[in-house]
Order: structure tokens, then C-alpha cells, then sequence
């Protein structure tokens, strides 16, 4: 077969990847290079080349598939890599202050967090099961070694531990979901197996395969049943790494989960259906009641998380271009929320540490109003509360599921979206109706940054990016049909 | 930018600049801070007098339209205002600058936050009332919660906590249905342009469904028994402007929805389901009043004498013709002055004694005589005494639903006969008796601050109780429309429920007032008219 990259030229489509990759080994070397105290300046360096392939990514409108047809660039793709891309990058700056503490300080870890970020960019861009699965490993991998990147910490090797464990288990399965949909397709190309399927109908082989790749990559976005995870690990890891998992990678496992269900196997949706549909109830229920009980921020972020992805696929279950849609909103409002809730808590610190457990944020209202009233806004938007843009996603996702028809889906959903209030509402209760018990020390600024533009985005979402945001999201999903 | 196309948006959106104002202003500058919303709040207020004056109350239509898309197909900035919703605005509007003065002293920890969240409060009561979007009516309806949610947390009295989580979690499960049914109707009619929804309509299966939807959410918010369990704590435990925010205001958002939405967009559903929503108003009541009469707080008493307030306005609301529905209008408008006074009222013993118990008064003639007279006023109100804007409200739904089902209007009746027996009874035990309790010995009259705030609303209580066409007129064409359009979609004569609209409406303007009654008749008749043309 020829290869079909004849000069330089002919892989514009694929620039944003390319600047990527040489970007991180060019900070490998840096990085060894200069000296080991100045890790701030490779991070600023790896913000900046994120950024840089953020706008490559957005002023390169080709549509094209390449590299005989492993890649694929187009609408949807570039919408998620921004996404992925603005996650990652606002992870890292998270990353930046009291770096000593949090244990993210050495240099590497920005280079983990970029070739993570690769990995992700390639599994949003794959049109071929290998292409997928290289994306996913070269993400999977560097995440790995960012969850334990605080060697000394018996929680933080914990949690990379259990990661590993769990995600290499996960790989299996995806990889033999691969294998079974090539033995029954004949095929490892999506688009090829879309027509396989297409013309020679549908096998249980086949079905067998779709359910064993959609567990992989439910792996990825800890739907539940595959969520066992995500509490342990969000709590272990450092903070600043919690963050960048919450983010980024969900996207682009979310995206591609999207082009797996809505492309390759569109012919017998009947059959992903009814898996998506169980993901999505498992995970908004199980998340609604098992948040509850906890004591600790950070795994309850991690039940929010869990919820969340039930609700983004509560819009993918409808399987329409209305429903994608939906989602790609959805995603772009989570990565908003959640990185404002992560500057919140990386913000708070006692003097004893940063802040770990619900109590101790009582009074926070009075102490550290700023912080607090956005920390508050943010659980109302994680409800879903008008006019805050969590109700937004919420609106569009459902939208697309009353669109299908699919009532008890619906009902499940906003039922569980209410006892989810539940525990938000105690993190706001916490900080609005207690006394103070503790005094917080004072907020860096990157911090204030991101908190101040996540609120205003929160607040303002119907006035200031709905509209353009909706645009994108349309065109993103016109682009899968 | 005209004044038809931009006062609306002024309106509902000025009080969001005042909290701009509160925002960046110091903590510490009480006053200030203090200030600045009181003058948003009565900016606000004059905009919203002027919108009713320029009110041409004759067009049954929506005016001041202003109509594009903006989130991709669905959520759109829509708002106007019809005869129904122009009233609430103004109703929303007036109590505001109320609830800052009550709370000038009475709220004096975290009073910056305490405004911000006020002002915000009042941009989406009054968004509610403006839009002419399905989607962002939910989006004001439920954001009203959030604010409100931290009112009653934060300023709230001992149990605050409890009552804040079930003001919540009650409104909060209702509406996410109403929000599933307002997604169906959008798919169903392609749009969520409430005027376009208006004339859509539903298939009857779907009709149903929808309206058990809305019920569930606008039955929790109206309140109707049995949902009214988060109401009474509440009240109780939110500061008193709270309270007056909840009970003028917040309940009404039922009422407003069941006529915007239930009766002309779910016609069939409405016509079978309102034997149901009849008995579920006789027995709140019945039920509310005589639950009413054993209360020992005086803020929860009249928070359930809310709840049998409400019950006469989904009675009159579902009653169907154009007395029942102009008289529901009436009694939640002047439920609106009412019970915010009330409430006012008990905020200005509260402040002194910081009790609510019954048994802690007695006596008050004696030494605040203008209190005494003040509250008198508005217990003869919420009685429903004729010569105060209470009686025409329950008159009215009551001769409304005698046409429909006579069983109601005389189950109806006790709750009049109820509702002097508490009220009658709690004025006597705060107010009468002799002074015997030490610490009641000094108590003061009502100060500058407090005449401001009881005096005006006296006034209006009395002016629409003897005049009470201002409100009628405002209402006549758009009811009257609504009444037309829900009687020919079930299949009755539209003249035989809004000809019943004239004569009683003689009546309903009592001593000397013909004048105004026939003014309103001239409108009711013009508008059928109107509608024979057509």
C-alpha cells in the first residue's frame, strides 16, 4: 500500500499532533538541560505549546482523513481537541502554585501532562482501532506515572497502583472488544467496518465486541459499572493531578465514545443503545446516592464526576445529531465547572495543608467570601440550577433524550439530578450557614484567575458564550452525520 | 432601542446593575450599601408603574414584544407581557423597596450579601413574569430557589437549615418534571415561543401527561394541599422580608403558571382534571383553616392561612370562566398586599420582642395604638371583610365556581367562615387583652421606618377593596381571551363563560362604584365583541 503523505504539506491536517509531539520532546531536552529548580519555566513552556496547538488547531479547518486512514480530522474532532486542550492547559497552571507541596514539581510531570494530552488528541482524531488504542495507551501510560508522581506518598502510589491495575484490565478488555470486532468485520478501519456491518448485517460476534470496546473506554470516562476507580484515585493522587484526570482525559474519551457509537457502529445502534442507557442510569444513581455519605472534597468531586458522565450520556443514548450535540455541550460546560472547582480547592489552604474534608470548610463564607461564593455558585451550576450554565448542559442533554422518546431515561435523570442536590448542597451549607472553624492562608493569584473567568462563564453563560458555544457544538455534530 | 422594545428588559434586568453597585462596595458601608438597593428597588418600582400605564389594557395580546433566537433552536430572548402578567410585575416591583426598608435593621449581619441576594432575587421574579420563553420561564421559575434557598440558610431563625433544605428539595423534585414536559412541548410544537404555544395545540393523549407535569411543579410552588408541608417552615424561619418575598410573590408564580400554562395549553386535560383540582382546593381550605386556627406561632398561622388563600385562587383559576379566573387574579394580587403586610406586620413585633409565640403578646392596643390599627386593617383583609381588597378576590372565584360545581362554592364558604374564626382570634390574643407581661410594658409604637412601610400598603388595601376596577380592566382582555380560547377548545359556547363576566362584576364594585363596574363591563363586553368578529 502507498503511503498517501507525499510532502510536508499534505499532513496539515494532522499539524496540531505534530507540533505536539516534537513540542514535548523538545521540553524533554530542555528540561534535562537546565536546571532541576526551574520546572516552573517548563511548565509555563508546555502551557504555551498547548496553547500554540490550540490555535494551530483552530486556524487548520481541513477536513481530511490520512496516514491511509488511521486519522481523521474533522469538525467534531477539533471542537473535542479543544476542549481537551483548554483541560489540559488549565490543569497545568493549576499545577503551578505550592507545586513543592502538591509534589508536582519536578519537570516531568508537564512533559507527562503534554504527551498524556497527545495521547488524548490522537484517541479524538482515530479512525482505526489501532489508531485508537495507541492513542489511549500513550494517554493511559503517562497518566499512570502522573498519579504516583509523588513517590514518597503512600496514597498517591496507592492510587497510581490501583490505576494501573484497573486501566491495563480495561485495556484488555478494549483490546479484545478490538480483536473480536476485526474477526467478525474483517476489518480494523471504522469507516471500513461501518460498511461491513452495513452489508453483512449484524452478528453476535460483532455485538460482542461493540460491548467489550464501550467497557474499555467506560473504563476511561468511569461510568459505572466501571467507576470502582475514580473515588480512590481522585482522593490519592495530588490534587493538581486529580484535576488534569477530571478533565481532559474525559473528553477525549467521552469524544471517543461519540465517534465509536455514532460512526462505526451506527448500524445497530438498537444494541449500543441499551448499553449507553444502563451506563447513563447506573451512573447518575449509583453517584446520586453513594456522594452522599462522604466526608472528603475529593471523593465527592469524584461521585460528581461519575454523575456527570451519566448525564452526558443521557444525551448520547438519544444516539441523534441533537443528542451529540448536546454532549459536546455538555463536556465544554464540565471542563468549565470543573476546573473552577478545582482552583476553589486548591485555594483553600489551612495552615495544617490544603483543605480535605467537607467540615472544614464551614464559615468559609466569611473567611474567604470570594472563594467561597464562587465554590457556591459552582455546586449550583453542578446541580444544575438556572440561570447557571450547568442547566444549560442539563437542558440540551435531556432535550435530545425527550427527542427519542426515551421517558424513563429522563424521568431517572432529573429525579437523580435532585438527590444529587443533596451533597452539593451540603458543601454550600457547610460554607454558608456554619460558623467558622478555620482561617484559610491567602489565595495565589493564578488561582484567583481561573476561578474569576470559570464564575463568569458559569454566571454569565446565556449572555456571553451560549450562543457561540451552541454554534460550535452544532457544527461539531453536523460534522458526525 | 424603543421604549416598546427596551423596558422590559430594563425592568427586569436593573435590579442586576444595583447588585453590580452592592458588589463593589465595601463591606462596611452599611449605609451604602443599604441605599443602593433601596433606590434600585423604587427605580425599578417607577419603571414598572410607567410599563402599566403604558399598558393598553384593551389588546388581550402581549405588548412590548421583543422576539429573537439565541441558544441554537430552542432557548430564545422572548419577553412581553400580557393583562395576566403586567400586574405581577408590578406586584414584584412594589414589595421590594418593602423588604429592604423592614430589613434596615433587622438584617445586620452580612447585610451586603443579604441585598445582593435580594436584588438578585427580584431580576428573576420579575423575569418569570416577563418572559414569553418556555425554557427561560424554567430558568426564572427555578433560579428563584437558589436565592431564596440562602435567604431562609443564612438569615434564618433556629431551624433554619431544615426548613432552607425542604423549601428546596420540594420545589426542586416538582419542577425537574415540569422541565421534562416543557422539553416534550418543544418537540411536539418546534418551539418554545410561549405566544406561539398558546395557539398550538397538543394531542389530548399528550395533554395529560403535560399537565400532570406542571401540576406536579406548580402545585408544590402555589402551595395546594397536600404539598404544602415545606411552606409553614419556611415562613417561619425566613426573616421577615423573606417571608414576604415567599408569600407575595413566590406562590403566586403557581397561580401564574396554571393560567399560562395549564388552562389554554392543556384545554382537555384542564376541563377533566379540574374536578380533581376542586377538591384538592376545598380541602386546603377547609383543612388549612381549621390547621390554621391551633397555630400557637404567628407567622406559621398565617402562613397556612396562605395555603387557604391559594386554595380560592386554583378554585377560581380552574373554574374556567371569566369570573372565576378574573376573581383568581384579584385574590392572588391582593393576596400579594395581604400577606406581605401580615408579615410585615409580625416582622415589626418581632424585631422588638424576637419572639413569634402567641402566647408571648397581648395587650399591644395599649401601648402601639397605630400598630394595633395598622394590623387590624390587614387582618379584616385577609378575612375578606367587604371594603378591603381580600373580598373581592374571594367573591369573585367563589360566584365563579358556583356556576361550575355549587358543591365547591359551599365548601368554598367555610373557609371565609374559618378564616375570620383564626384570624379574628389571633388579633384578639396579640392585640386585646390586658397588658400583663412585664417585658411588653415598654414596647414602642411604630417608628418613621415602619409608617413608611404599613401605611402605603393600608391604602392600597382599602383603594382596591372599594375600587377595585384598576386591576379588573388590567386583567379584562387577556382573560377574557384566555376564557374565549379554553371554552371553545373544550367544546362550550365562549359566550356563556364570559357573559357571566358582566352583571356580577356590578356587584363586585361595591357602594356607589357602579360607575367603574359598567367601565368594566363596557371592556368584557368590547371584548366579546371582539371575539364575535373574529
Amino acid at each position: 500500500m502507498n503511503s498517501d503523505v507525499i510532502d510536508f504539506a499534505s499532513v496539515a491536517p494532522a499539524y496540531p499532533e505534530l507540533l505536539m509531539a516534537v513540542g514535548a520532546l523538545v521540553l524533554v531536552i530542555l528540561g534535562v538541560a537546565i536546571n532541576k529548580e526551574k520546572s516552573a519555566l517548563i511548565s509555563w513552556l508546555a502551557v504555551l505549546l498547548i496553547a500554540a496547538t490550540g490555535v494551530v488547531a483552530l486556524l487548520n479547518p481541513a477536513d481530511a482523513v490520512l496516514f491511509n486512514g488511521v486519522f481523521i480530522a474533522d469538525a467534531f474532532g477539533r471542537y473535542m481537541k479543544l476542549l481537551v486542550l483548554g483541560g489540559a492547559a488549565l490543569s497545568l497552571i493549576l499545577a503551578m502554585p505550592n507545586s513543592e507541596t502538591n509534589g508536582v514539581h519536578k519537570f516531568e510531570y508537564s512533559i507527562l501532562a503534554v504527551l498524556a494530552t497527545l495521547g488524548m488528541m490522537i484517541m479524538v482524531s482515530a479512525n482505526d482501532l489501532m489508531s485508537l488504542y495507541i492513542g489511549l495507551e500513550l494517554q493511559s501510560l503517562a497518566l499512570y506515572v502522573m498519579a504516583a508522581i509523588k513517590r514518597d506518598d503512600k496514597r498517591a502510589s496507592e492510587a497510581g497502583l490501583k490505576y494501573f491495575v484497573l486501566g491495563a484490565l480495561s485495556s484488555g478488555m478494549l483490546l479484545y472488544g478490538a480483536s473480536l470486532v476485526y474477526g467478525f468485520t474483517g476489518h480494523t478501519n471504522l469507516t471500513e467496518i461501518v460498511g461491513a456491518i452495513a452489508m453483512e448485517g449484524r452478528s453476535i460476534g460483532l455485538v460482542f465486541g461493540m460491548v467489550f470496546l464501550l467497557a474499555g473506554v467506560a473504563f476511561k470516562i468511569s461510568a459505572v459499572p466501571f467507576h470502582m476507580w475514580t473515588p480512590d484515585v481522585y482522593e490519592g493522587a495530588p490534587t493538581p493531578v486529580t484535576a488534569f484526570f477530571a478533565m481532559a482525559p474525559k473528553v477525549a474519551a467521552m469524544s471517543l465514545m461519540i465517534r465509536l457509537v455514532m460512526d462505526t457502529f451506527q448500524p445497530i445502534s438498537h444494541d449500543w443503545q441499551q448499553v449507553v442507557i444502563f451506563l447513563s442510569i447506573a451512573s447518575m444513581v449509583l453517584a446520586a446516592f453513594a456522594a452522599i455519605g462522604q466526608k472528603s472534597i475529593k471523593r465527592l468531586i469524584a461521585y460528581s464526576s461519575i454523575g456527570h458522565v451519566g448525564f452526558a450520556l443521557v444525551g448520547l443514548s438519544s444516539g441523534t445529531q441533537v443528542g451529540v450535540e448536546g454532549v459536546a455541550i455538555y463536556m465544554a460546560i464540565y471542563v468549565t465547572m470543573t476546573a473552577g472547582l478545582f482552583a476553589c480547592i486548591l485555594s483553600l489552604r489551612t495552615e495544617d495543608g490544603y483543605v480535605e474534608n467537607i467540615e472544614d470548610l464551614a464559615g468559609a463564607a466569611q473567611t474567604r467570601p470570594f472563594v467561597a461564593a464562587i465554590m457556591a455558585i459552582l455546586m449550583f451550576s453542578l446541580i444544575g440550577m438556572p440561570p447557571l450554565a450547568g442547566f444549560f448542559a442539563k437542558w440540551h442533554v435531556f432535550l435530545a433524550a425527550i427527542e427519542a422518546n426515551l421517558y424513563v431515561l429522563s424521568v431517572i435523570g432529573v429525579l437523580a439530578s435532585a438527590v444529587s442536590a443533596y451533597y452539593y448542597l451540603r458543601v454550600v451549607k457547610t460554607m454558608y450557614f456554619d460558623e467558622p472553624k478555620s482561617t484559610f492562608i491567602a489565595v495565589p493569584n493564578e488561582l484567583n484567575i481561573i476561578l474569576a473567568v470559570s464564575a463568569f462563564l458559569v454566571v454569565t453563560y446565556y449572555f456571553s458564550v451560549g450562543s457561540v458555544l451552541t454554534n460550535w457544538a452544532h457544527i461539531a455534530a453536523g460534522s458526525l452525520f | 432601542m424603543t421604549f416598546e422594545n427596551s423596558i422590559l428588559s430594563i425592568v427586569t434586568f436593573l435590579p442586576l446593575l444595583g447588585a453590580a453597585l452592592v458588589l463593589v462596595t465595601p463591606k462596611t458601608a452599611l449605609n451604602a450599601i443599604r441605599w443602593t438597593a433601596l433606590v434600585t428597588t423604587l427605580v425599578t418600582l417607577a419603571l414598572s408603574l410607567w410599563i402599566w400605564a403604558a399598558f393598553d389594557a384593551s389588546n388581550p395580546g402581549f405588548q412590548f414584544v421583543v422576539n429573537y433566537p439565541w441558544l441554537g433552536d430552542s432557548i430564545g430572548y422572548r419577553v412581553g407581557v400580557d393583562g395576566i402578567s403586567v400586574l405581577f410585575v408590578v406586584l414584584s416591583a412594589l414589595l421590594m423597596p418593602f423588604c429592604i426598608l423592614a430589613s434596615w435593621e433587622a438584617i445586620d449581619k452580612r447585610v451586603k450579601e443579604y441585598m445582593l441576594v435580594f436584588l438578585i432575587l427580584e431580576v428573576l421574579m420579575i423575569g418569570v413574569f416577563t418572559t414569553l420563553d418556555l425554557a427561560m420561564f424554567y430558568v426564572f421559575f427555578e433560579g428563584t430557589l437558589l436565592p431564596m434557598f440562602l435567604i431562609i440558610g443564612i438569615w434564618g431563625g433556629k431551624r433554619r437549615i431544615q426548613a432552607s433544605y425542604k423549601f428546596f428539595f420540594y420545589t426542586f423534585i416538582g419542577s425537574v418534571l415540569m422541565l421534562l414536559a416543557i422539553m416534550a412541548m418543544y418537540w411536539n410544537a418546534g418551539t418554545t415561543d410561549i405566544s406561539r404555544l398558546l395557539t398550538h395545540q397538543f394531542p389530548e393523549s399528550m395533554q395529560i401527561w403535560l399537565w400532570l407535569a406542571f401540576f406536579a411543579s406548580l402545585a408544590v410552588k402555589m402551595p395546594m394541599w397536600p404539598f404544602h408541608r415545606w411552606l409553614p417552615e419556611a415562613h417561619v424561619e425566613a426573616p421577615t422580608a423573606g417571608s414576604v418575598i415567599l408569600a407575595a410573590i413566590l406562590l403566586k408564580l403557581g397561580g401564574y403558571g396554571f393560567l399560562r400554562f395549564s388552562l389554554p395549553m392543556f384545554p382537555d386535560a384542564s376541563a377533566q382534571l379540574s374536578n380533581f383540582v376542586f377538591v384538592l382546593s376545598v380541602a386546603a381550605i377547609i383543612i388549612t383553616s381549621l390547621v390554621a386556627l391551633v397555630q400557637t406561632d404567628i407567622k406559621k398561622l398565617i402562613a397556612y392561612s396562605s395555603v387557604a388563600h391559594m386554595g380560592f385562587v386554583t378554585m377560581g383559576i380552574f373554574a374556567g370562566n371569566a369570573l372565576g379566573i378574573q376573581g383568581a387574579m384579584f385574590q392572588m394580587i391582593s393576596h400579594g398586599l395581604v400577606s406581605g403586610a401580615l408579615f410585615l406586620s409580625v416582622g415589626v413585633i418581632y424585631d422588638r420582642m424576637h419572639t413569634r409565640d402567641i402566647e408571648a403578646y397581648g395587650g399591644l392596643v395599649e401601648r402601639m395604638p397605630r400598630y394595633a390599627f395598622a394590623f387590624m386593617v390587614f387582618t379584616m383583609a385577609n378575612v375578606g371583610l367587604p371594603g378591603t381588597s381580600g373580598f373581592v378576590g374571594e367573591f369573585l372565584t367563589m360566584l365563579g365556581v358556583f356556576q361550575v360545581n355549587t358543591w365547591v362554592a359551599f365548601g368554598a364558604a367555610f373557609g371565609v367562615i374559618f378564616s375570620a374564626g383564626y384570624a379574628l382570634w389571633l388579633y384578639r390574643r396579640v392585640v386585646f387583652g390586658a397588658l400583663t407581661k412585664e417585658s411588653l410594658k415598654g414596647i414602642l409604637d411604630l417608628n418613621l421606618r415602619e409608617k413608611i412601610i404599613l401605611y402605603p400598603l393600608i391604602v392600597l388595601i382599602i383603594v382596591f377593596g372599594f375600587y377595585p376596577s384598576p386591576i379588573l380592566d388590567t386583567t379584562a382582555a387577556s382573560v377574557n381571551n384566555l376564557v374565549s380560547h379554553y371554552a371553545t377548545s373544550i367544546g362550550l359556547d365562549p359566550a356563556v363563560s364570559l357573559a357571566d363576566a358582566r352583571a356580577p362584576l356590578e356587584y363586585a364594585a361595591p357602594t356607589g362604584e357602579g360607575r367603574a363596574g359598567r367601565r368594566t363591563c363596557g371592556r368584557a363586553c368590547c371584548a366579546l365583541g371582539e371575539h364575535r368578529e373574529l
